[in-house]
C-alpha cells in the first residue's frame, strides 16, 4: 500500500464515519428538524402540548371567514385527512389563498382551536404562466364533471 | 517536460499527462489562456439569461413577477453548493497526492463560494417577504444554507489565521472536507423534512416543474454563474501561485519576462 493510498483510505473512512454520525444525529432529532406539524400529527397528539408550534397544510376551500373588524380571520387547515380550525388577527401574506399551502405559528387551545400569532404562505415548486394555470384548472373541472 | 531538474522533481509522475498541469509552473500559463473564454462566455450568457428572464419568460400564475428572483436565487444557491463540493474535492486531492496546486484551487474558490451563498440567502430573503410573508425562518433549508455560508467564512478565517501555508492548507482542508457533509443536507432538506421552502423545481429524477422559457432563463443564468466562477477563480489562483511561489525560479523568470515585455512594448 502506497502512502497516498493510505491517505485516501484514511480520508474516505473519516468522511464515512462522520457522515454516519451526522445521519444518526439527524434521524434522532427528526422531530426537531420539522418546521411544522400536519393536522394529522396534531390530531394524534404528536404536536407539543402547552407551547407554541407551527401547523402546516392547505387552507380548506370555502373555509375562510373574515371577522367584522376586518383584521381577524378564521379558516381550516387541512391535510385532507384531518382539519384544524385556526384563528388569526393581523395582515395575511399576499399568497395566502384558499386551497393553497399555509404555515401558522401559535398555540392549540383547550377547545381544539389553534390561535395563530403568525401566518405564512407556503407556495409550491410549480411555475407557469397564468394561461397554463387557467387551462389546468379547466382540465381539472372537466375531469371532475366526467367522474361525477 | 521542462529541462530544469527542480520542476521535474515536482511533477509527481513524469509519464502521466494528467499531472502535467498539476504544477503551478505549467498551470499558470494555461489558466491565463482560459481567462478570456470564461469572461466572454459569462458576458454572453448573462445577457442572454437576463433577456430571457425579463422579456421572454412569462409572469407566474401564483406569484406574479416576484418569482423572477429565481433567475438569480437558484443559480447562486447551486453555485454555493457546487463550489463547496469542488473545494472539498481539491482539498482531498491535495491531502492524498500532496499537490500544492490543489490547495491553491480550493483557496481560490472560497471567496466566490461565500459570495454565492450570501447572494442566495439575500435574494431568498427578498423573495420570502412578498411570497411567504417573512424574510427569514429557521427551517432546515434556510438554516443549512446559512451554515454553508459560515463554513466558507470559517475556512477563509482559519486559512488567514495560520501563517505557514502548508499548515493553513491542511487546517482549511479539514473544514472543507468535513463541511461537505452539509451540502447533501442542504440539497435534500426539502425532501427529508417539511420546510417552508418549496421543493426543487429541477431535479435529476423528475421532469422540471417550470414553464420551458422560465427554465431556459434559469439555466442560462446558471451557466453564466459557472463561467464567472471559473474565470474569477482562475484569476485568484494565479495570484495565489505567484504569491506563494515568489521565491522560485519560474516566478522570477516570469517577472523578468514580464518586465522585458513591458519595455519592448
Amino acid at each position: 500500500m502506497k502512502a497516498r493510498h493510505k491517505r485516501f483510505a484514511l480520508i474516505a473512512a473519516g468522511v464515512a464515519a462522520l457522515a454516519g454520525a451526522v445521519a444518526l444525529v439527524l434521524t434522532q432529532f427528526q422531530d426537531n428538524m420539522v418546521f411544522f406539524f400536519s393536522p394529522t400529527q396534531v390530531a394524534s397528539h404528536e404536536a407539543p402540548q402547552g407551547r407554541t408550534f407551527r401547523i402546516g397544510g392547505m387552507v380548506e376551500s370555502g373555509s375562510l371567514e373574515r371577522g367584522a373588524d376586518g383584521t381577524s380571520v378564521k379558516f381550516l387547515v387541512t391535510d385532507t385527512v384531518h382539519r384544524i380550525p385556526v384563528t388569526y388577527k393581523g395582515a395575511l401574506p399576499d399568497l395566502f389563498k384558499e386551497g393553497k399551502g399555509v404555515v401558522a405559528q401559535g398555540r392549540l387551545g383547550e377547545d381544539g382551536v389553534f390561535a395563530a400569532s403568525e401566518v405564512l404562505a407556503k407556495h409550491d415548486e410549480n411555475y407557469m404562466p397564468p394561461e397554463a394555470a387557467h387551462a389546468l384548472e379547466q382540465a381539472k373541472k372537466a375531469q371532475a364533471t366526467v367522474v361525477h | 517536460m521542462s529541462d530544469s531538474p527542480l520542476s521535474a522533481a515536482r511533477v509527481p509522475s513524469a509519464g502521466f499527462s494528467l499531472f502535467h498541469y498539476a504544477s503551478p509552473q505549467t498551470f499558470f500559463p494555461l489558466a491565463g489562456k482560459l481567462l478570456w473564454p470564461c469572461w466572454i462566455a459569462a458576458l454572453l450568457l448573462t445577457v442572454a439569461g437576463l433577456y430571457t428572464a425579463f422579456f421572454v419568460a412569462p409572469t407566474d400564475a401564483t406569484q406574479g413577477d416576484s418569482y423572477r428572483i429565481i433567475f438569480i436565487h437558484v443559480p447562486a444557491a447551486w453555485m454555493s453548493m457546487v463550489i463547496y463540493m469542488a473545494m472539498a474535492f481539491w482539498c482531498a486531492v491535495g491531502l492524498v497526492f500532496n499537490t500544492r496546486l490543489s490547495f491553491m484551487m480550493s483557496s481560490a474558490l472560497a471567496p466566490t463560494g461565500a459570495l454565492w451563498a450570501f447572494i442566495a440567502l439575500w435574494t431568498g430573503a427578498l423573495w420570502g417577504k412578498p411570497t411567504w410573508g417573512t424574510y427569514w425562518v429557521w427551517d432546515a433549508r434556510l438554516t443549512s444554507e446559512l451554515i454553508l455560508f459560515f463554513l466558507y467564512c470559517g475556512y477563509m478565517a482559519l486559512q488567514a489565521a495560520i501563517d505557514d501555508p502548508r499548515r493553513a492548507d491542511r487546517a482549511g482542508a479539514l473544514i472543507a472536507i468535513v463541511g461537505a457533509i452539509n451540502v447533501p443536507i442542504i440539497y435534500f432538506s426539502v425532501k427529508w423534512w417539511n420546510t417552508l421552502h418549496q421543493g426543487s423545481s429541477v431535479s435529476m429524477t423528475q421532469s422540471p416543474t417550470m414553464a420551458t422559457t422560465m427554465l431556459t432563463g434559469m439555466l442560462l443564468m446558471a451557466l453564466a454563474a459557472w463561467a464567472y466562477t471559473i474565470g474569477v477563480a482562475l484569476v485568484r489562483v494565479r495570484a495565489i501561485m505567484i504569491e506563494r511561489e515568489r521565491h522560485t525560479d519560474w516566478v522570477r523568470q516570469l517577472s523578468q519576462a514580464g518586465s522585458n515585455g513591458d519595455m519592448n512594448a
